[in-house]
């Protein structure tokens, strides 16, 4: 392994550290967002931003581990954040979900 | 320097670029001061951000296993969705009365949605027998 190769994995690993920790500092800002929201807005805003950065977590820790593995998992949480803000923000627009 | 070393560093871009991304939309979730104003942190910065977490989860499989491109199906799906639950809670917004009023429409008495479900004016929907 020559000297550029170990700078740039140690750059790489140094960086999955960092964005571990700014993802989890962003969702903790986002749990701020939602137990403050003045409006339910911001509430069903809040929590699609977490779902957003749970697929952030999971996806830094497929590259961590360097395994394909989370794939599925990433992807029925992104829909399944997509299905409930949109049930959430129906349910406050109508008062029902399926009319 | 190798193709390998050289995927390296773009992955340690993407990374970077994807934190910084993200952290701007956590801190303008928090730091706004209007409910529309908050909207669009999150819905923009953060889908960019993740949008470059799987950029680089996408060149760390062709760098280090087999090669995969199925996060280009979250990254569509993502980038599709985002836009679409944003106006959902733009609307949200603007029916709670947590933001400006809009003008009144050129039409019609009201916008839709500030409409409540029992006032009768949903001329679209079928009648069921």
């Amino acid at each position: 392994m020559t000297d550029m190769e170990a700078l740039a994995n140690s750059l790489m690993t140094w960086s999955i550290y960092a964005a571990f920790v700014i993802v989890a500092v962003s969702q903790i800002l986002a749990m701020i967002r939602l137990y403050v929201g003045p409006s339910v807005g911001d509430r069903i805003l809040a929590l699609d931003t977490m779902f957003i950065n749970a697929i952030a977590l999971l996806v830094l820790i497929g590259i961590f581990q360097g395994t394909q593995i989370y794939f599925e998992a990433v992807l029925i949480i992104a829909m399944l954040g997509f299905v409930s803000t949109v049930a959430y923000a129906r349910f406050v627009l109508r008062g029902d979900i399926i009319e | 320097m190798t193709l390998s070393a050289l995927a390296t560093f773009a992955i340690f871009l993407c990374l970077i670029i994807g934190s910084v991304f993200t952290l701007v939309a956590g801190i303008g979730l928090v730091k706004l001061n209007d409910s529309m104003a908050r909207l669009h942190a999150p819905t923009k910065a953060g889908t960019l951000g993740i949008g470059a977490f799987l950029v680089a989860s996408m060149i760390n499989s062709f760098t280090f296993g087999d090669g995969a491109l199925h996060e280009l199906l979250i990254m569509g799906f993502l980038f599709v969705t985002a836009p679409v639950s944003a106006n959902f809670i733009a609307k949200v917004t603007i029916h709670k009365g947590a933001c400006m009023t809009p003008p009144p429409p050129p039409q019609d008495d009201n916008w839709a949605t500030l409409s409540t479900p029992d006032d009768g004016q949903k001329p679209d929907e079928p009648t069921r027998a």
